[in-house]
């Protein structure tokens, strides 16, 4: 009963964060999944500086906390560009940048698996590398990519609470509020780890059903 | 025609492929034999450039495959070729592996490419199979299936690589059939293969390779019932035992 008088009372905090957090989430999927596209192809690439470049970016960007990248970026903005910008820029440039290299690992292991035979096969029969990647290793590799690209946006949403340190009013502040607020401890955090599972459970339902409709001729 | 001048392949320091100088006119069908691990997979991929040669030339029609850049592609479009392990397309039924290449390649309309496709399945008799998937073929189906992928490209020379190697015993004899069938309407011909029986039937020439040399070449005839190296006798006797 608690938990509900406190949801309505505390609506207007829940709402905004919501809204923050599912903005914050979904700009830093765009971003994220584009970057992370583009650095497996540079990683995959026959170039040795390209392909380096990107093996350092996502080491290092896998091997150091959330946490720290993203104050690293909010506090370090100055430094680097000389002007301050907003937590909500600051979460979404880390968010996104720290994403990007779990989705370029993602999709390049995806591409990997495929058997090198269906490269040779399709580039014997005269097809040129660009087709056989679009119209055969592609379409093949999704279906491994799928499922671990989805476990990576279900880990991004329950990431974007890191934002909340600097400041970022989403959902994991605003439990933070509700808190101080209200005096209590616990039941703020219940409302918003129910909240958090409803997000990613729903996601992972949706990727599940279009997983299967993937895999119809397996 | 193959020509192949010099050629030297080396993976790291292993030195696969020696000095190696052959020439194949149009129409011949060659048996490639010899232990496993003496190159002749190798030398067949360095046929259509999946292998790079590590030096020396390889000649198709007198076009140097080495200079040939992305015009490449052109060249393997006459140039089919069958692996052991089929690589068919999972991901596309029957038909549209077939048709696949002839409409990438802007070779052929995507209904022109239909009925060669169906013509194929057709001599392969295995046309009831088009709208299926590769997995739920047996092996000899698939294998025929790779044949007809490659033809369906028009080639001058068909490459097959061990094709009946990873097959159970009951499918080897359909793909050979297809295989001699397609060497009798005059198709260059370059067989790797264990099949000893086969190559002694089908081949125009015999090619010995052992430790990335060519030991001997000769008709298939005079290669088996005559051979003149000391390791191609090893061998033979070996094989030929059974």
């Amino acid at each position: 009963m608690n938990i509900i008088n406190l949801l309505i009372k505390y609506k207007h905090y829940y709402l905004v964060g919501v809204k923050i957090t599912l903005l914050l989430s979904f700009l830093s999927l765009i971003f994220g999944t584009t970057l992370g596209s583009l650095l497996s192809l540079l990683k995959l690439s026959k170039y040795k500086i390209p392909k380096a470049l990107s093996t350092v970016y996502i080491e290092v960007v896998r091997g150091t906390p959330m946490m720290v990248q993203i104050a690293l970026v909010y506090f370090g903005s100055y430094v680097m560009i000389g002007m301050d910008i907003s937590g909500f820029a600051a979460a979404l440039i880390a968010v996104s940048l720290n994403s990007a290299a779990y989705v370029a690992e993602i999709i390049r292991s995806g591409i990997q698996s495929i058997d090198k035979g269906q490269m040779e096969a399709s580039r014997s029969l005269g097809i040129s590398e660009r087709q056989t990647m679009r119209y055969i290793i592609l379409p093949q590799a999704v279906k491994n990519i799928l499922p671990a690209l989805g476990n990576e946006f279900v880990t991004l949403i329950k990431e974007t609470s890191v934002a909340s340190t600097i400041g970022v009013a989403d959902l994991m502040y605003a439990s933070k509020i509700v808190q101080s607020n209200s005096f209590q401890p616990f039941n703020p955090l219940i409302i918003v780890a129910g909240i958090y599972f409803l997000f990613t459970f729903t996601l992972s339902q949706l990727i599940g059903v279009f997983e299967r409709s993937l895999s119809h001729n397996d | 025609m193959i020509r192949i001048e010099n050629l030297n392949k080396y993976f790291g320091d292993k030195h696969i492929l020696k000095d190696i100088n052959l020439e194949i006119k149009d129409g011949e069908v060659i048996g490639l034999i010899g232990p496993s691990g003496s190159g002749k997979s190798t030398l067949i991929r360095c046929m259509n450039f999946l292998e790079i040669p590590t030096s020396g030339n390889v000649y198709i029609d007198e076009k140097d495959l080495s200079t040939l850049g992305n015009e490449i592609d052109k060249v393997r479009q006459q140039i089919g070729m069958v692996f052991q392990h089929f690589h068919l397309f999972p991901h596309k039924t029957v038909l549209e592996n077939i048709t696949l290449a002839p409409v990438l390649t802007g070779k052929l309309a995507k209904t022109q490419a239909e009925e060669k496709a169906l013509e194929l399945l057709k001599t392969m008799d295995l046309l009831d199979k088009k709208d299926v998937y590769p997995n739920s073929l047996s092996g000899g189906q698939k294998q025929r299936i790779a044949i007809a992928r490659s033809l369906a490209m028009d080639p001058k020379i068909m490459l097959f690589d061990e094709v009946t190697s990873a097959l159970d015993p009951e499918m080897v004899g359909e793909v050979l059939n297809v295989m001699k069938g397609l060497a009798s309407t005059g198709m260059t011909m370059i067989v790797v293969t264990h099949e000893m029986a086969f190559a002694k039937q089908v081949a125009d020439r015999v090619i010995f390779m052992s430790d990335g040399e060519i030991v001997e070449s000769n008709t298939a005839v005079e290669l088996f019932e005559n051979p003149q190296n000391i390791r191609t006798k090893e061998f033979l006797s070996k094989v030929l035992e059974y």
